[in-house]
């Protein structure tokens, strides 16, 4: 029980920090129809801003900083690089964010170092958020911060006491990307500004004519999105690790979010990030193969069969690749993702 | 005149054979091929500082007299990439090969360097393993260039096993290692030794993760956790055991470690005080070994902010030189033949480098995770912590049957 309230906490946080970034993308994909490379590049880049603010202003203002840091790059970007490009189509458009991803990647091995960078979260999240008491007599319990030791050892040798402690970071970091959704749904739901960027997303002509700024809006979009990555990046960096090759291993996981989401579909790509959160890391407690469901369903199985590598695969060995074979089942039978609207 | 005459010649003879004798001053070039960059780029720097440090100490004073220089090469922990690396070095004449990180990338480079000396004769490289364990490399493809000077998995799990037998705590073991060669030749050993030396032991989980990606190892923790394992042997290093022990603590993990690479980069932060008297590491050196190499550690630490856990450099160029005076040469070739066989001395006591599989035989420390103290002073990472000897198993104990069948030049 406990093991499977703690693995959902796991998945379930993993598939947060993977919808602050998704989000980004996802709005940015459906507004201008560009899917944006060097996405990942600014999860990165608010890493390691944070990082850097980190020992000079502390953890908290490093939370603020970067993201805003990482938003108003992300908006020069788009100014400057992205808009000159449009005019040529989406394969340069394409092109120019795969290219930024490169140069970022560069500038960040130049600048930090190939190695990772020791980012530390602040001590206030340092120990255990709770921790779950699994007694064999008395059943689960809770208790908020670390558990005593006393609590987690059992006075009889038959009574089993097992303590799992579950880390704050973690939950600040599920915290702060619920919150980052509830803002970013009443901004677009509740807001002018967020009926502009509506209407700017299906109708820009329209909007324009109206009197309103588009490629500004546009431009804003970018900036919040990346800004979105950015504060996922002080976040992950903090709780996992802050290295060169942090951009490349969630860049293509939210790409696997988007589509299977549904391009452009912020409830899908929520949905995604979560599922595919979750079965990553239930996956990983899986030790079924093909073979032991071959011996379950009662079929013979030949000796030398027995040894063949691709039978005795279990769910656990490949689970990380499980998000590119959702990504290439959903592309065959739903093109449109899950929560997607348009046919591509 | 008649002595400028024989100077004369001895020059030319000299300069006809450079490879024909070791001359004092002369400058052997060792190509250092491992991870610069990357998840696992932490441990080859340190390596890398090592070895350099190492021969700076034997360049001072060697029986072959002559001055050795490591250049390094980042192979970003890929076998391709190596061998690209290894090309580089052999295009500047370097004839001398050394890598230890990772065996998938030992593996390729020991093929690489018997079909090149096949088929370069007399440019022949020879590829000195600082630490890949894989117990192949030494039987079903042993090779006569390679030397390994770490002890191979098979030597380690015997004597950490050796240790296990008389822990009647431990009851129920979980097998966790990285999903390459390595790991699972480490899971294999383990399964065979354990069942052979303590029946009574379960095993009750055994996981492959991939080498050098998983970020967070939470989800791995729980199921270690579930599966109620009182004992984890993981043959992971780098990132991979600092990752582990990381999420171990966070996850509220209270078993215990047997481990080979507690030691190596990262791994020291990551458990911090945690882990106290939990955490063991079967290894053929470790902080506290004391006599010059002590003073060497300290020497080091002070100039670099490190810790020397890759105590087998300091054994390659020791042998290296005991064999070039041996052959009087630094033809490959020649020192090949005088290092087989080749008895030395080191930190730990006396060693051998065994000639019928280039395995070298040497004694073993299992070390435990405690704080330092007088007697076992080398903090390390300046965690304030040490890995403290339990048991020392002499070369014997650890020793393996080989069943490599050597094919020799000539």
């Amino acid at each position: 029980m406990e093991f499977f309230v703690i693995s959902t906490l796991n998945g379930l946080s993993y598939g947060l920090l993977l919808f602050m970034l998704s989000s980004g993308l996802t709005l940015i994909f459906s507004m201008m129809g560009v899917l944006n490379f060097a996405h990942a590049s600014f999860y990165m880049i608010g890493a390691y801003i944070g990082f850097t603010l980190n020992s000079v202003l502390g953890f908290w203002t490093a939370l603020f900083v970067a993201p805003v840091l990482a938003g108003l790059l992300g908006a020069f970007f788009e100014k400057f690089c992205l808009r000159r490009v449009h005019k040529f189509g989406h394969v340069p458009e394409l092109l120019i964010t795969f290219g930024l991803s490169y140069v970022v990647l560069e500038i960040v091995q130049l600048v930090w170092g190939r190695t990772a960078v020791e980012f530390q979260p602040p001590m206030v999240l340092q120990g255990p958020a709770f921790t779950l008491i699994q007694n064999s007599v008395n059943g689960l319990s809770l208790v908020w911060g670390a558990a005593s030791p006393e609590l987690c050892q059992a006075a009889d040798v038959a009574v089993r006491v097992l303590c799992s402690p579950f880390p704050a970071t973690r939950a600040f970091m599920m915290l702060v990307a619920v919150s980052m959704m509830f803002g970013l749904w009443l901004l677009l739901t509740k807001t002018r500004v967020g009926l502009v960027i509506q209407a700017a997303l299906t109708h820009p002509e329209m909007v324009e004519s109206l009197g309103h700024n588009v490629p500004r809006v546009f431009m804003s979009v970018f900036g919040v999105g990346t800004a979105l990555a950015g504060l996922a990046g002080v976040i992950g960096g903090s709780t996992f690790v802050t290295e060169p090759a942090m951009a490349a291993t969630v860049g293509s996981v939210i790409f696997v979010v988007v589509v299977v989401g549904g391009m452009g579909s912020l409830a899908g790509a929520f949905l995604a990030s979560l599922l595919i959160g979750i079965v990553q890391t239930f996956a990983v407690a899986l030790d079924y193969s093909v073979l032991s469901l071959l011996q379950n369903m009662g079929i013979a199985v030949g000796v030398a069969s027995q040894d063949n590598a691709l039978l005795k695969l279990t769910i656990s060995q490949v689970a990380p690749i499980l998000p590119y074979l959702f990504l290439v089942l959903i592309l065959i039978f739903r093109p449109r993702g899950l929560l997607g609207k348009r046919e591509t | 005149m008649k002595f400028t005459h024989k100077f004369i010649a001895t020059a030319a003879l000299a300069m006809l054979g450079t490879s024909a004798f070791a001359q004092a001053g002369e400058t052997v070039k060792i190509a250092w091929i491992d991870p610069l960059s990357g998840l696992m780029a932490p441990v080859g720097s340190n390596q890398l500082k090592t070895f350099q440090f190492f021969a700076e100490k034997f360049n001072a004073n060697n029986p072959a007299k002559v001055k050795f220089e490591i250049v390094g090469f980042d192979n970003k922990l890929s076998p391709a990439e190596s061998l690209n690396a290894m090309q580089a070095a052999m295009d500047q004449g370097i004839r001398y090969i050394s890598q230890g990180n990772g065996s998938s990338v030992a593996g390729a480079i020991i093929e690489a360097v018997n079909k090149h000396n096949e088929r370069n004769p007399g440019k022949e490289v020879i590829f000195l393993n600082h630490s890949a364990v894989d117990p192949d490399f030494t039987n079903s493809k042993c090779s006569f260039w390679h030397f390994r000077f770490d002890a191979d998995t098979s030597m380690k799990i015997e004597a950490m096993t050796t240790f296990m037998k008389d822990k009647t705590d431990i009851k129920k073991v979980y097998l966790f290692n990285q999903n390459y060669s390595h790991g699972h030749q480490v899971a294999k050993y383990a399964k065979e030794n354990l069942s052979r030396k303590r029946p009574d032991i379960q095993i009750v989980g055994e996981d492959l993760h991939p080498l050098a990606q998983v970020r967070d190892f939470s989800p791995y923790i729980a199921k270690i956790k579930a599966s109620g394992a009182d004992t984890v042997i993981t043959g992971n290093w780098g990132s991979d055991l600092a990752l582990l022990v990381k999420a171990a603590n966070e996850g509220g993990y209270t078993g215990k470690f047997y481990t080979y690479y507690t030691g190596v980069s990262g791994t020291p932060t990551a458990l911090g005080k945690n882990g106290e008297g939990k955490v063991f590491q079967i290894s053929y050196g470790h902080y506290n070994m004391g006599g010059q190499y002590q003073k060497w550690m300290d020497e080091f630490n002070a100039k670099f902010k490190d810790d020397i856990y890759t105590f087998s450099m300091a054994n390659i160029l020791n042998s290296l030189s005991l064999a070039m005076a041996k052959a009087k040469s630094t033809d490959p070739v020649k020192v090949a033949f005088a290092l087989e066989g080749l008895k030395f001395q080191s930190f730990a006591g006396e060693n051998e480098i065994r000639k019928s599989d280039h395995q070298m035989q040497q004694t073993m420390f299992l070390t435990v995770w405690q704080k330092a103290d007088k007697k076992y002073p080398y903090s390390a990472e300046n965690t304030g912590m040490t890995l403290a000897p339990v048991q020392k198993y002499e070369p014997y104990v650890a020793s393996t049957p080989t069943s490599c069948q050597m094919k020799r030049p000539g």
